[in-house]
């Protein structure tokens, strides 16, 4: 499974909706994400993937990640560079 | 406490290098540890069989309170003292070392105090045992705000005309390796240092410790000459009632105002604000729009947050922040915020990044913004 794939599933339990209502292009904040619903999504990957996404609250860039298809990136990235969890 | 004001006053941070026993490579390598406490030159083997660390910090500050207010042998407001602290975790350590025998070196047993060493009110039930303490004790929780809460609860007792006199404050010593892991699970911890307001800030810090006030009935005070370092007016405190961890502008505005109104005073009346700070994102913009809520177009008063010196001892913090903003007013100093080297305009505060400031100060708040969306401010009067 491509990792969007997962992403999606992840985002979609986290919300309590079906997968095939999350697109790659979907809002998380307008799909009802809160900063807490993000810290669990990225914990999810790490375990489901096995990698450490570099995330930190005080980041500002934290507000570039916006929709389902940021996040995948991030865990390509994540896998680019499989850091140990 | 003279020498906590010394290194708060001159900015000098107590960040430093982590020391934890059982870990190599701990989540995060930094804290505001209470590195050269020495249990053994104040408790003797026995007593220390019964005091996780969180109660040893707790005792020492309170002797140490008691005997700078000068009480006369017996007193009996004194005997008939409240205690109440505030307790964010409580016995950490003692949890921690006793499942680390359950469950790594496979103990059948563990310590027979482990439960009333680590139970929320020990630190509480200690200082009364220790001092001889009657009057109505327990402990407080409510996360970063409970320091606060407990004095601001001491101070009503003492305004119901319950007690004379109350020993309050808070205490914390969580840090250990299950502790940082939790944390950092929440990507708030700084990996360098604790920055409030700055612009590069980059998240907090976990202290450690105990401040412990003795707060006496005005007139009893004044009657046996006591030294009197600074008034409690106002108390308030609120709930946002949102989210669990994210600060509330409205909330924490809502607490400010009710402090002030409790105490009869208004925004003009206040010159310094000593911030929640804690040197998060997020919560250094939405306490800073709270305070320039309050004052509109105003004069703003001074903000700084200890925290850069202190770190967060979660618990604990709200009463060394108290105990701060005490001797502020009692020196006529702002202690400044450490480490802000680049002071954040989007806060659009005078937070003292410089150092210490001279200044008349009349009337002083502490903000205290806990998890849970708990809110907790006292308001401070100078004793001229």
């Amino acid at each position: 499974m491509q990792s969007l794939d997962i992403v999606r599933e992840i985002v979609a339990g986290q919300i309590s909706r079906d997968p095939s209502e999350v697109t790659e292009q979907t809002n998380l904040e307008e799909a009802g994400y809160d900063s807490l619903d993000v810290l669990e999504t990225i914990f999810a990957i790490e375990e489901r993937f096995k990698v450490r996404v570099p995330f930190d609250a005080n980041d500002p860039k934290l507000k570039e990640m916006k929709t389902v298809g940021d996040i995948a990136r991030i865990v390509e990235e994540a896998i680019g560079q499989r850091a140990p969890a | 406490m003279a020498a906590t004001w010394q290194r708060v006053a001159a900015g000098e941070t107590a960040i430093g290098p982590l020391v934890l026993p059982r870990t190599d490579n701990p989540p995060c390598p930094i804290a505001a540890q209470v590195l050269d406490f020495d249990a053994n030159a104040h408790f003797t083997a026995k007593q220390l069989g019964a005091l996780d660390r969180i109660a040893q910090f707790a005792v020492v500050a309170a002797r140490e309170a008691v005997a700078d207010a000068g009480f006369e042998r017996g007193d009996p407001a004194l005997t008939q003292a409240d205690v109440i602290i505030g307790v964010g975790v409580g016995g950490m350590n003692t949890v921690d070392d006793s499942f680390y025998r359950i469950y790594a070196e496979q103990a059948r047993g563990v310590h027979p105090l482990t439960v009333p060493k680590l139970m929320a009110n020990a630190s509480a039930s200690q200082i009364s045992m220790d001092l001889g303490l009657r009057g109505n004790t327990f402990a407080v929780a409510s996360a970063c705000a409970s320091g606060t809460h407990a004095l601001g609860l001491a101070f009503r007792s003492i305004l119901h005309g319950d007690c004379d006199v109350a020993l309050a404050g808070g205490a914390e010593a969580c840090i250990t390796h299950g502790t940082l892991v939790a944390w950092n699970a929440l990507r708030i911890l700084s990996r360098d240092t604790c920055r409030p307001f700055s612009r590069n800030r980059s998240g907090l810090v976990l202290g450690e410790g105990s401040a412990i006030l003795v707060l006496e009935e005005w007139e009893r005070a004044v009657a046996r000459g006591a030294r009197i370092y600074a008034e409690i007016v106002g108390f308030a405190g609120n709930a946002d009632a949102g989210d669990l961890t994210s600060p509330d502008q409205h909330g924490a505005e809502m607490a400010m105002r009710r402090a002030m109104a409790s105490a009869g005073i208004a925004p003009e009346d206040i010159d310094y604000i000593n911030a929640h700070g804690t040197g998060t994102l997020m919560n250094d913009a939405i306490e800073s729009r709270a305070i320039r809520a309050i004052f509109p177009g105003e004069r703003l008063p001074l903000v700084s947050s200890t925290k850069g010196v202190l770190g967060h001892s979660l618990g604990a913090a709200g009463a060394f922040e108290a105990l701060v903003t005490t001797l502020a007013l009692h020196h006529q100093v702002v202690p400044p915020t450490a480490n802000c080297t680049e002071p954040d305009e989007e806060c659009g505060l005078d937070v003292v990044p410089e150092g210490p400031r001279q200044v008349a100060v009349r009337h002083a708040l502490s903000n205290s913004f806990a998890f849970g969306g708990l809110n907790a401010v006292l308001a401070f009067r100078r004793h001229a």
